[in-house]
């Protein structure tokens, strides 16, 4: 028990904060009202944790005096508030009686000392406090935690507290200084701030500058809320965009409906997870850019899969699109258990580097950095393909055997081996895509089912045979249903777009940007 | 469909066996290929009209009638338990459950096997029918429900007051039968007729049937829909008043399944031997060809593809009261592409070869369910493989290869 109280005393005294003495807490408890308020606000200046406990203590009518010793009494049970030990309340135990006055005064005292607190978390907290029951006696205590705070997010939220404090002040001039203070701010709790105080609002003046910032504040942040709708969509649309790409080369391209494609990008992100393991073991120091290594071993294992695929089964039923349906469904099926078997049923966890997490913030947007970084990977894949298809010879030889598979042969393209090439490149651009997922979702056995279905619309709505309509078609869906989303939410959204789609399909059956031609069967 | 096939070139290559095999299956005055043209002076011999069924063809569905009316229930009900020959309930389950099964990959036969239009959205019609009859039986609860009300258990859960309207013609059974035959046949036949006229086919037709599943089951999952959400409907008590859970009943909803199997067998046999399934066959090899004869196809596939989803919606509805649940998971996309590989193992274009598909796959389903689960998906995921690279024409079509060779 010695030993505790030495450690304890220790640690108090190497903590450096003035530790509440018993004579304070004498001083604080018992005497006049204003030798009290004295003794109380010497002890607030320079206080510690257990001058806090003891206030809360104080304001909870739970300290008692006895024998010029204060207690504190909690459920039946004494202790000391200096050192916090066990004690056993005396029989002739006083209670502390505090008027109104004092009560006020603790009040204060508790919401100062949180405001000043060293922890961030318990300042947010008493700031939320404190807005909770706008108070014009605490304006002074803000005004000087408003000067002192250096956490920006935490500043805001205290000229929030300040003005909700002023709006709601006696003083006309003060209500309409609160107004303009409050144009500057665009958060969402202001506007709610505004409406609320429009409605109690009696002042003519005062009313129309409240309507005013009401305006402005409103304008400012439905902007920010369209914009953040936007970035979302354009973050699903770069996702579906990645998803897309592959299949655009091994469906658009070459024809071939593959439904292991999910699968393929599944394969990407558990190569992904992988790579994250054997970073973690072997090279713990260089962590932070795993990633950078699991890029190309996600695509060169979906794209070895994909040959394998391709070899084995795909080949042998080029021209009977609704048998590859169902043999690669069933290819999908095995992968999926194979993986099961592998890694077991549950996710496993991916990490986001460190210089992937947190965000970009802008004004009262926040954009998470993992979505802008697969927003630019995705473009940056989408670039690499055009110019893989576009510009080099192998995607001169794709070109050449999609469009005319016998001229082509007849020109001497190996065209059985540029069949190979081109689905291990949509597969590898699976993988990408996998790896870009696991930054973003979960990583589990399922991951390729969620995405097969909008995969495919990405696909037919843009036209088969074309990037341009793939990416245009992507980037669309994506958008429309995050803004589907902000007024029906996600599941009737996504019931809306494919709904759409489908109606879309009736009227264009050939999709968004179709190739021209005069095919009977178009 | 796309500028990589040649137009045509799909379905010619992949059916061309189908298509001899159809003139060998009993029918010998229907040829498949266009008839050259009549020497002037003559008329235009049209073919014969094959019989129903063959001699032995009669012989084996009347087998099939008394081994489902009288032989199972006698061997259920009236054989001891203790004698091998007893048919557990265990069995009387499995095999009403899969008869229902059956009559999915009949209704798929006729849409994929003799039309060529590969339907992946087929659950989705059977989980209609069977949310009819669901809607039914939990009316059927009556105030026996965990909370003792008149509102179904779900409803009360989510703090509902009244019926929501689409449950309005859930209390009679009559309304409740009309409700399993209209509602899947008017959601294909909407569906069907828009993507029909706009000659939707092929991959795309598949694709587009999927992803209605897909948004179907969404849609069902929402609680706010009104069909259970998540949970569906279960823990029926009774069926037109009749304890639903006896033997007795159970039997009786067996014999009603097979029964209608074999019915929807003989309707399908007498479709596709019909003037109206040569057509549907003529379109699956060459709808151009079709077209340029002067034929319409959309009414034909209309036609088709909506008594197909009528069977399904009527399996569904007798697979409820036997398997005592339905939710939404029946709607999703993999159940039915299932469907599809129970007519592919067992041979497309034969009508035989959906059930016995049927009945070898789920058989295979329930036992390695049990003894290896890991291995299912493998084996299930390798039958899709195989059936596609090395048995075009199913089981059916392979016994009859074996038989004409010996």
């Amino acid at each position: 028990m010695i030993h505790r109280f030495l450690l304890l005393f220790a640690l108090l005294a190497a903590s450096g904060a003035h530790a509440l003495t018993a004579e304070e807490a004498k001083a604080i408890a018992v005497g006049e009202s204003d030798d009290r308020i004295a003794a109380l606000n010497k002890a607030v200046a320079n206080a510690d944790d257990r001058t806090a406990a003891f206030l809360q203590a104080l304001s909870d009518d739970a300290v008692k005096t006895a024998g010029g010793k204060v207690l504190v009494v909690k459920d039946g049970k004494g202790s000391d508030p200096v050192t916090g030990a066990e004690v056993t309340v005396p029989a002739d135990a006083e209670d502390v009686i505090n008027n109104n006055r004092m009560r006020g005064e603790l009040d204060t005292a508790l919401a100062a000392l949180k405001l000043f607190s060293k922890d961030a978390r318990l300042r947010a907290a008493a700031v939320a406090e404190l807005q909770k029951e706008p108070d014009e006696a605490k304006l002074p205590l803000l005004e000087k935690a408003y000067a002192a705070e250096t956490d920006p997010a935490i500043k805001e939220r205290l000229g929030l507290a300040r003005a909700a404090v002023l709006i709601a002040s006696s003083d006309k001039a003060k209500r309409l200084d609160a107004a303009r203070l409050l144009a500057d701010s665009r958060s969402p709790a202001t506007r709610s701030l505004l409406l609320e105080r429009v409605k109690q609002e009696t002042d003519p003046d005062v009313q129309a500058a409240l309507q005013a910032t009401l305006r402005g504040v409103e304008g400012s942040l439905v902007w920010g809320e369209r914009a953040a709708a936007v970035f979302s969509g354009i973050s699903l649309g770069s996702i579906l965009l990645l998803v897309a790409l592959g299949l655009a080369i091994t469906y658009g391209l070459m024809g071939v409906i593959n439904m292991a494609h999910g699968e393929l990008m599944m394969i990407g992100a558990y190569a992904t997870y992988v790579v994250q393991g054997l970073f973690r073991t072997y090279l713990p120091g260089a962590f932070d850019w795993y990633l950078v290594a699991a890029v190309p071993v996600a695509f060169l294992a979906s794209a070895l899969m994909g040959a394998v695929l391709e070899r084995g089964v795909i080949r042998f039923l080029y021209g009977r699109p609704l048998e590859t349906l169902l043999a690669t469904w069933g290819i999908s099926l095995m992968l999926m258990q194979l993986v099961r078997s592998v890694f077991g049923a549950q996710n496993v966890g991916v990490e986001n580097p460190s210089w992937m997490s947190g965000g970009l913030v802008i004004g009262n947007l926040q954009l998470p950095w993992n979505r802008i970084v697969i927003i630019g990977f995705a473009f940056a894949v989408l670039a690499a393909m055009s110019l893989l298809i576009a510009r080099t010879r192998l995607g001169l030889f794709v070109r050449g055997v999609t469009q005319n598979r016998p001229i082509a042969a007849c020109m001497g393209v190996n065209t059985a081996r540029v069949d190979t090439y081109a689905f291990a490149l949509g597969s590898g651009i699976a993988g990408l895509a996998g790896c870009a997922l696991s930054q973003v979702g979960n990583v589990g056995p399922d991951l390729g089912q969620a995405y097969i279905v909008d995969a495919f619309m990405v696909v037919v709505l843009g036209g088969v045979g074309q990037l341009a309509g793939t990416v245009y078609a992507a980037l669309g869906l994506g958008i429309l249903n995050k803004f589907i989303e902000g007024w029906a939410g996600a599941v009737l959204a996504k019931i809306a777009v494919l709904v759409l789609i489908v109606v879309f399909i009736q009227k264009r059956p050939q999709g968004l940007f179709a190739v021209k031609g005069r095919s009977a069967e178009a | 469909m796309s500028a990589v096939l040649p137009p045509d070139g799909v379905d010619e290559s992949s059916f061309s066996r189908l298509r001899e095999k159809a003139g060998d299956e009993g029918r010998p005055g229907s040829h498949p290929h266009p008839s050259p043209l009549p020497p002037a002076g003559e008329g235009v011999e049209l073919p014969q009209r094959a019989p129903l069924l063959t001699k032995t063809g009669w012989t084996a569905f009347i087998v099939a009638v008394i081994a489902v009316c009288a032989l199972a229930p006698a061997l259920n009900l009236l054989v001891p338990a203790a004698s091998p020959f007893h048919m557990s309930d265990y069995a009387v389950a499995l095999v009403g459950k899969i008869m229902c099964y059956a009559i999915c990959a009949l209704a798929m036969d006729l849409i994929w096997g003799y039309t060529g239009i590969l339907s992946l959205g087929h659950g989705l019609f059977f989980a209609l029918g069977g949310y009819a009859m669901g809607m039914y039986l939990m009316r059927q609860i009556g105030r026996d429900g965990n909370y003792h009300a008149d509102l179904p258990d779900f409803m009360v859960f989510l703090d509902w007051k009244a019926l929501p309207w689409h449950w309005a013609l859930s209390d009679s059974f009559l309304a409740t039968c009309i409700l399993i035959v209209a509602v899947p046949g008017v959601v294909a036949f909407v569906f069907g007729y828009f993507a029909f006229r706009s000659r939707i086919k092929g991959v795309y037709f598949s694709i587009i049937t999927q992803a209605l599943t897909f948004a179907a089951m969404l849609l069902f999952f929402r609680n706010e829909t009104g069909f259970g959400g998540n949970n569906g409907f279960t823990d029926f008590k009774r069926i037109v008043g009749i304890a639903i859970a006896t033997p007795q009943m159970r039997m009786v909803l067996f014999v009603l399944t097979g029964v209608t199997l074999l019915a929807f067998f003989l309707f399908a046999r007498f479709l596709v031997a019909s003037k109206f399934g040569r057509v549907l066959q003529a379109i699956r090899d060459a709808e151009s060809r079709v077209m340029f004869c002067g034929y319409n196809p959309v009414g034909y596939k209309l036609a088709i593809w909506t008594i197909s989803a009528i069977m399904c919606g009527v399996a569904g509805a007798l697979y409820v009261p036997q398997v005592g649940i339905i939710n939404p998971g029946e709607m999703s996309p993999a159940n039915s592409i299932e469907i599809a590989v129970w007519a592919a193992v067992g041979g497309r274009a034969t009508l035989v070869g959906p059930i016995v598909g049927a009945f070898l796959v789920n058989g295979a389903k329930s036992w390695l369910t049990v003894t290896a689960p890991e291995f299912w998906l493998y084996f299930l995921g390798a039958l899709f493989i195989a059936v596609t690279l090395f048995l075009p024409d199913g089981i059916v079509g392979l016994a009859k290869k074996w038989r004409k060779r010996a």
